[in-house]
């Protein structure tokens, strides 16, 4: 029995303790909006919060996560500055075929919140570790320093 | 420069986190042994079936190729004779008086008893039978004389078991055997002399291994794992790391996987028992102190590939993002001038399948140029380290030209 | 699935589009009657749900309810380019409804309605979707206002002429009002209108202004569903292991039992090349997958490797092939030019590499077989998947799905199948889920090409012309089965037999050269991004032996070409093309007339060390007639641009025994946003027909960066990616 806080509401689920955190999100729980899209940590679309820190839930076992607080896209929109993000992305159009966007929210509202007047360096390196395939990095960084600027 | 002060907090949060599954309970005596004989190790191919052999070790003087130990009568050691068996670990001199080349290390081998090698044929022999020759060894005159060998073992080879050190207690004297004997430590672990022969004077002060460096682990303080506490010895050796210690690449992780893992909890104390008792060799890499380097967060190559590919686990302190598996601070790979293992691992990756995801890193040998992965060992050098490093790409070629498999 | 595709798709979509708008018109008749005459009449009328029987050839894309909720069935699939949108703008703007009233459903398989006239099959690919709909979905919108004008002329008995209707109402003379949800009954009894005038685009309200995309919402909150995201009742997980040489098969299955105690598995599948386990989750599927000993027979192409495949391709790049184009005599040309110029350029195999694997839902019941998938081509997909489950074509039930990225690997349905083969020896729905390992590793890649120019040059080093061989593996024959009578693919000959250049002897040859063991497919950009690369690196070479700008060089022989010079004189422009830049950095451009646009995109890069390259500015600008949805085509080139660069800058696929060897992306890896400054676009206003944009961003991508490369160093690099020759991104 794995015990985990997920967007504020805590679970007991019978998963094995290797198990890495983005299937305990998708396929027990049905939080889909988590995505995969490598399982080795070097592509980000499964980007959750860790605590408020930008992590990688496919090679997080969900033994890892126990006493700490786990945050998906689905409701990161319940934070200011996942609210503001969401909104950002919206208004610079970010998306196209959105498959990596929930984890490229993740990462800008992480750096946003620890960052809030982050600067064009500091966003380039924070994002560097997010693909996509669609190559929408330049309306990312525009929509992210739309909310810096705020 | 920040100091930090993870340490302690890594270790606590290493410890918390599961051990591998207690597999021991249901191994017979016989496969215990093989096991931490780590005959799979090396009597494996990369995707192969186990004890089958065929792996290929690059000597100065050609390559030799791991045989078949399976119980296949053609061509394993399914017509062996215990008298065979034993002499072959414990004498180097396999059926028909042939002389094994020390690459297999029965100048280790020889400190078991016969019982106990007998045990491990027993498993052999209750395997699968494999039918499968290994490539033929390709060592150039005068090398492939094995008779040469009788002259070699008659210096460097004892042939002679282990006699327990009364002095001492069990605990200790069960570590010193696992250590000497089947667990061969000092044949990756002490220095070799212009022999080949492991260095009678210098044990466990640490070996070169093809592109791969095996650490002092001597108890030295300094050097070697003195200031290692017991738990953290213990953690390595049945985890593959120690936040802030050590985590085992290369050749050291697939003796974890392979080998360690399986054994006793009380087996592996005694390992770090004894380890630790072992005389201080005061050579090779030390340990960095827990200290950040922020003077090395230069924009630039190394930096940049850190924050591309490396953050998402490692993360800029070091401490490893998903678990402190991932922790980078406190580990003599950052402290070492060479960047050698560190190089390797970039390399080589770290995929063992029985390891945790969060241990697994992939290997960036495939689509990284020289320059990059020498760029960004730099950066890790300086940032986690003190030893000043400059990786140079012609290192990266040369670990990459001096693979050992 | 080839097979079932008969002679009319063996048309070139240039070919089509070259004839303009004239023939265009002449091909929606052709192909589209049903759609133009009577489409969205009858669905106005009868509410008609399609796939659930509807009369065939009614309401092909337009439905409204009682509450005057409009519905747009969508013949294009969303993969991010942001079509759906485009299609609903259309409508909207004929219907005179407000975009926030439109909503997206897509289209089933259904050849009859849905046929792309230029791809000519149902399916979303090689830019054509707002060309091919630009005319009939606007006209679907405006007869639907026209028969709903009707029906309330009628109520209020005034001439129509004398109605008008805006914002989902019918507004009459003498201040009369009626929502579209009423007229909806009383238009059903209405003819439908055989002449539909569309509205002049200086009168658009929405189309040519940038609006929010309908999808995007559900896409930063986690909420839209692709096929990876769905759940269907009694569903379980399933993935595979297949065998790593294409054309190897299973031999033999050990240490099920093992697989099968993981907790959560529940069964092992064996296929003719693979091994599928279902279970709860993917992770247990993986783990079972790793605890099955698995042996393989690897067939007959297990020998191979790169070394060989590049050796072969290359010596037949030699050869003659066939004609594809011959216009004037090169051979004379050649003969008595006063010099000539010689090039070879090669390009790699490449992966697709969507972010969401291939992924699909089937389930296979006795008697129909339902699939949710994410697909490019649904009735491709539809055929395949009647032939390997065995039921009659119109037994085959396909929910299309939101893509996570396409470039051209969903137009195949190998996974597709694979998935039907499983979940027919199944009595429970499957999610089939490729892992990213097997993705990469068995992916239909995009052929590796070796493109051979040789040009004659007069006493001015201008070329009178050129001879060029294309020689690679044929995508439109692996597609299609087969290639036309002449042997040509006229898909990799695009661009290469119709240059932007004035020549006056051009001859084209075509080197068919598929390789042993690699399926190959469409890939983002196709035959004319691969065209492009070789000319706009050859012209290159050209202006600089000629010691001639490069930019001047190109438009002295563009003279039959206003848009393409217009497009090139745009971006020397804000580039600042004139100004010099320091040693060690270089501009490069690049330039195409590719489906149906115009673009020039220019590269400016600084040489850091002895391999470092930082790009410091990417300027491209578009001329696509008609812009629908200006941040969409924005969207499409910066994307496109940095697709393009990625792959030149660092992608290659490598075969060694048979066996792709890069598996993830730590080795097959990808731009980032730390290798590329942002990308500015800019858009050309026009009211030609609108051009597609898809692709084009791609296309010229390459050949720029190369072409900046050389001016930054003085080393022309003629082979890509870059990163072969030891370059990366600082």
């Amino acid at each position: 029995m794995q015990k985990l806080m997920v967007n504020g509401v805590e679970h007991q689920l019978d998963v094995p303790d290797d198990m890495p955190l983005l299937w305990v999100l998708r396929d027990v729980m049905g939080l889909t909006g988590t995505k995969y899209g490598c399982g080795i940590a070097q592509c980000g679309v499964c980007t959750v919060h860790l605590d408020g820190h930008a992590t990688r839930s496919c090679v997080l076992p969900v033994s890892a996560v126990a006493g700490r607080q786990v945050t998906t896209i689905e409701s990161v929109g319940e934070q200011p500055v996942g609210q503001a993000v969401q909104k950002a992305w919206l208004e610079h159009e970010v998306v196209q075929c959105g498959y990596c966007q929930s984890g490229q929210i993740m990462s800008a509202v992480a750096l946003l919140t620890e960052h809030p007047k982050a600067s064009d360096e500091q966003i380039v390196d924070a994002m560097s570790g997010n693909l996509c395939r669609c190559a929408t990095y330049t309306r990312i960084r525009a929509a992210i320093k739309s909310v810096s600027q705020a | 420069m920040k100091f930090f002060h993870h340490a302690l907090g890594l270790v606590a949060s290493c410890l918390t986190l599961s051990v591998y599954a207690n597999e021991t309970a249901t191994l017979s005596k016989g496969e215990y042994l093989t096991r931490a004989a780590d005959c799979v190790a090396c009597h494996v191919v990369p995707g192969g079936k186990p004890f089958a052999g065929g792996l290929e070790f690059k000597l100065p003087f050609g390559s030799i190729y791991s045989p078949n130990i399976t119980p296949d009568k053609e061509t394993g050691i399914g017509n062996w004779t215990d008298d065979e068996f034993v002499s072959a670990l414990q004498k180097g001199v396999g059926k028909d008086g042939k002389h094994y080349y020390p690459a297999f290390p029965y100048t280790s081998y020889t400190l078991m008893s016969r019982e106990d090698i007998l045990a491990i044929k027993g498993y052999l022999f209750s395997l699968e039978p494999v039918k499968q020759v290994p490539p033929e060894n390709t060592v150039s005159f005068p090398f492939n004389q094995r008779w040469g060998m009788m002259f070699w073992n008659a210096i460097f080879a004892s042939n002679e078991r282990f006699t327990p050190d009364s002095k001492q207690s069990a605990e200790w004297n069960r570590g010193a055997y696992l250590v000497q004997g089947p667990g061969h430590c000092g044949e990756c672990h002490t220095p070799r002399n212009l022999f080949q022969a492991m260095s009678s004077g210098r044990p466990l002060a640490g070996a070169e291994l093809g592109n791969w460096q095996a650490y002092n682990i001597s108890s030295d303080v300094q050097h070697g794992i003195g200031a290692w506490p017991e738990d953290a010895l213990v953690s390595y050796l049945s985890k593959g790391y120690a936040p802030g210690f050590g985590g085992a690449g290369g050749p050291m992780a697939d003796a974890v996987e392979h080998s360690l893992r399986y054994l006793s909890p009380e087996d592996l104390k005694a390992i770090a028992v004894y380890l630790k008792s072992t005389p201080a060799q005061a050579e090779g890499i030390t340990r960095p102190s827990m200290v950040m380097n922020d003077a090395a967060l230069q924009k630039g190559v190394g930096l940049k590939l850190f924050n591309d590919t490396c953050v998402a686990c490692h993360q800029l302190d070091g401490s490893g993002r998903q678990s402190p598996a991932g922790g980078l601070a406190g580990l003599k790979t950052v402290n070492d001038p060479s960047g050698k293992n560190l190089i390797a691992t970039l390399i080589e990756g770290h995929t063992p399948k029985a390891m945790r995801v969060d241990q697994r890193m992939p290997d960036f040998a495939g689509s990284y140029s020289n320059e990059e992965l020498a760029a960004v060992s730099t950066f890790v050098l300086r940032r986690f380290g003190q030893s000043q490093g400059q990786v140079k790409p012609e290192d990266i070629e040369k670990s990459r030209a001096s693979a050992l498999h | 699935m080839s097979d079932n595709q008969s002679s009319p798709a063996l048309l070139s979509r240039r070919g089509l589009l070259k004839g303009g708008a004239a023939l265009s018109g002449l091909i929606i008749s052709a192909y589209l009657p049903p759609m133009v005459s009577r489409s969205f009449a009858a669905d106005v009328v009868k509410g008609a749900n399609l796939g659930d029987g509807a009369e065939k050839g009614y309401g092909a894309f337009v439905r409204i309810d009682h509450t005057g909720a409009v519905t747009v069935i969508s013949p294009k699939i969303e993969m991010g380019q942001g079509v759906q949108t485009g299609i609903a703008m259309m409508v909207a703007e004929e219907l005179e409804v407000p975009l926030s009233q439109v909503t997206i459903a897509e289209a089933p398989p259904n050849a009859a309605l849905y046929t792309d006239p230029l791809l000519t099959f149902q399916a979303t690919g090689g830019s054509t979707s707002t060309r091919y709909t630009w005319e009939p979905l606007r006209k679907a919108g405006a007869g639907a206002r026209m028969v709903l004008i009707q029906a309330a002329a009628l109520r209020w008995n005034v001439a129509p002429s004398l109605c008008r209707a805006e914002n989902g109402r019918v507004l009459g003379p003498n201040n009369q009002s009626a929502g579209y949800g009423e007229l909806v009954d009383a238009a059903a009894a209405l003819p439908l209108p055989t002449d539909i005038p569309l509205k002049p685009i200086n009168t658009f309200k929405l189309l040519g202004k940038s609006a929010q995309r309908l999808d995007t919402p559900h896409k930063v909150n986690g909420t839209a569903k692709f096929t990876i995201d769905l759940q269907v009742p009694g569903m379980l997980i399933a993935s595979t292991r297949t065998c790593p040489v294409s054309g190897g098969t299973l031999r033999n299955l050990k240490n099920e039992a093992a697989a099968k105690a993981i907790a959560g598995v529940r069964d092992v599948v064996r296929l003719d090349n693979a091994v599928a386990v279902t279970a709860t989750n993917f992770w247990a599927c993986q783990q079972a997958l790793n605890a099955l000993d698995i042996e393989w027979d690897m067939g007959p192409h297990a020998g191979l490797d790169s070394a060989k495949l590049d050796k072969s391709l290359f010596d037949a790049s030699a050869g003659d092939g066939v004609f594809a184009h011959k216009a004037g005599d090169i051979a004379s040309a050649l003969k008595n030019a006063s010099s000539r110029f010689e090039a070879i350029y090669e390009q790699p195999f490449l992966s697709h590499s969507p972010l969401e694997p291939m992924t699909c839902v089937a389930h296979v019941r006795a008697d129909e077989c339902e699939l949710w998938v994410g697909c490019q081509a649904p009735g491709l997909a539809q055929m395949g998947a009647a032939k390997v489950c065995g039921l009659p074509v119109e037994k085959v039930v396909i929910h299309n799905q939101l893509i996570g990225g396409g470039f051209g690997r969903r137009l195949e349905s190998d996974f597709i199948f694979q998935a039907v083969d499983i979940a027919r020896k199944l009595s429970y729905p499957i999610k089939l889920i490729w892992s990213r390992e097997e993705d990469m590793t068995h992916d239909r890649y995009r052929p590796h090409y070796v493109d051979r120019l040789n040009a004659a040059l007069d006493k001015d080093l201008r070329p009178v012309g050129w001879e060029h061989r294309i020689a690679g593996a044929s995508v439109v024959a692996a597609y299609l089965g087969g290639l036309p009578a002449d042997g040509v693919d006229f898909d990799a000959v695009e661009v290469a037999k119709d240059p932007i250049y004035t020549l006056k002897d051009l001859q084209v040859r075509y080197i068919r050269h598929d390789p042993e063991v690699i399926p190959v497919s469409w890939w983002r950009g196709v035959g004319p991004l691969r065209s492009t690369y070789a000319v706009e690196c050859f012209i290159d070479e050209l202006a600089h032996n000629a010691k001639a700008d490069p930019v001047n060089y190109r438009l002295g022989l563009m003279q039959s070409q206003p848009r393409a010079q217009a497009v090139l004189r745009k971006a020397a422009e804000i580039t600042g093309w004139d100004k010099p830049l320091p040693a060690g950095s270089g501009r490069g451009v690049a330039v195409s007339a590719v489906f149906g646009s115009f673009v020039a995109t220019i590269v400016e890069l600084e040489k850091q060390g002895a391999k470092g390259l930082r790009i410091k500015r990417l300027v491209t600008v578009i001329d696509c007639g008609f812009a629908n949805n200006p941040t969409s085509v924005a969207s499409q080139m910066e994307g496109g641009t940095l697709f393009g660069l990625s792959a030149a800058l660092f992608n290659e696929i490598l075969i060694e025994n048979g066996q792709v060897q890069q598996t993830n992306f730590h080795q097959y890896r990808q731009i980032r946003m730390s290798d590329a400054p942002p990308v500015e676009v800019h858009i050309v206003d026009s009211v030609e027909s609108p051009g597609g944009v898809g692709e084009t961003g791609a296309v010229p991508a390459a050949a720029a960066l190369v072409n900046a490369l050389y001016a930054a160093t003085g080393v022309r690099e003629r082979r890509l990616p870059l990163s072969r020759s030891g370059y990366f991104t600082v």
